[in-house]
């Protein structure tokens, strides 16, 4: 077997295990009520987390370029209760004409 | 009201995922194409994508494998990435009907676009989660597919501004759960510790960090 099927074998068990985590192991089941609550904050925190890498991630370090100001615009178009796929493309449109131009 | 109270089907999930089909189209083809340039292998890069069915750690992978390291640090990169599903499964955990052996095959469809679609009613909704989780599979394979078969027409969609896209979706989603005190603390502390260990930890492990900032949920 090649290195490249051992890293398909591994990391697909890996995730399919990650993603059934919650739904077969916790289930339908009740937490306890502070328990619960860390679950519910688990939404904002991890969409905060991915808009962070997504915006400032670079190799292992902060990188400050022209995806802060197209997310800028979407964070307008969301304030002005633009529909999220009008955001994606104001952010994509305004980063894309960015990295033309610089 | 009625339209509200009104319970999505697995159809409303297929329709709320067209709009972003763009994404796993284009990300699915340049992941093909990398994958096949970096000697990855067409046929492990398109078992990949059906088995593994998340972008980031697919190239994550593929750009270990690119820059000569190690297949443990492939693995190692992948898996961090992927340990976020940990968290976000435990977000819909109750939302799946069914036995275990349904739930592990239904929960497959989580991925980062479907678990966010899915919420959207301010709520998580399985039909939602499902029906766009299954167009998303059956795009981000087979545009793997075909990916590895054109060669290098798409060499970096993240010229199209992609990656700042997905900043917005991903905001567009957080703003509604920000409208409370407890929400909006935990995501500024989320996003303290994100930007505190982007310089430090390989790519993934800040997102896994974060998490911890849920358990603002402790206190009374």
């Amino acid at each position: 077997m090649s290195e490249a099927w051992i890293v398909v074998a591994i990391v697909g068990v890996a995730t399919i295990a990650s993603k059934a985590a919650g739904p077969v192991l916790v289930g339908r089941r009740e937490l306890p009520p502070r328990l619960q609550a860390c679950v519910e904050l688990l939404a904002p925190v991890m969409l905060t987390a991915l808009v962070v890498t997504q915006t400032f991630g670079g190799d292992e370090e902060i990188e400050v370029d022209v995806r802060v100001v197209g997310v800028g615009a979407a964070l307008v178009a969301i304030a002005l209760r633009a529909p999220v796929i009008v955001a994606m493309a104001v952010a994509a449109l305004v980063t894309a004409l960015l990295r033309l131009a610089v | 009201m009625t339209e509200v109270a009104t319970r999505p089907r697995i159809r409303d999930g297929m329709r709320a995922a067209l709009p972003l089909a763009p994404s796993p189209i284009l990300f699915g083809l340049s992941y093909g194409v990398l994958a096949d340039a970096t000697g990855f292998g067409s046929a492990a890069a398109i078992v990949m994508s059906a088995t593994t069915f998340a972008g980031a750690a697919q190239f994550a992978v593929a750009s270990v494998f690119d820059a000569g390291g190690t297949a443990t640090a492939a693995i190692l990169a992948a898996v961090f990435l992927n340990a976020r599903y940990v968290a976000i499964s435990m977000t819909v955990a109750s939302i799946f009907p069914g036995g275990r052996a349904r739930r592990l095959v239904e929960s497959q469809a989580i991925v980062d676009e479907s678990w966010a679609l899915s919420g959207r009613r301010g709520r998580f909704e399985w039909p939602i989660l499902v029906g766009s989780g299954l167009v998303f599979y059956v795009l981000w394979v087979g545009c793997t597919a075909v990916g590895t078969v054109i060669g290098g027409v798409l060499d970096d969609p993240n010229a199209l501004g992609l990656d700042a896209a997905f900043a917005a979706l991903f905001l567009a989603l957080a703003v509604p759960y920000l409208r409370n005190r407890r929400g909006l603390q935990a995501a500024a502390l989320a996003a303290v510790i994100t930007l505190a260990l982007i310089p430090f930890a390989p790519a993934g492990v800040p997102i896994v960090a974060a998490s911890a900032a849920c358990l603002l949920g402790l206190r009374r």
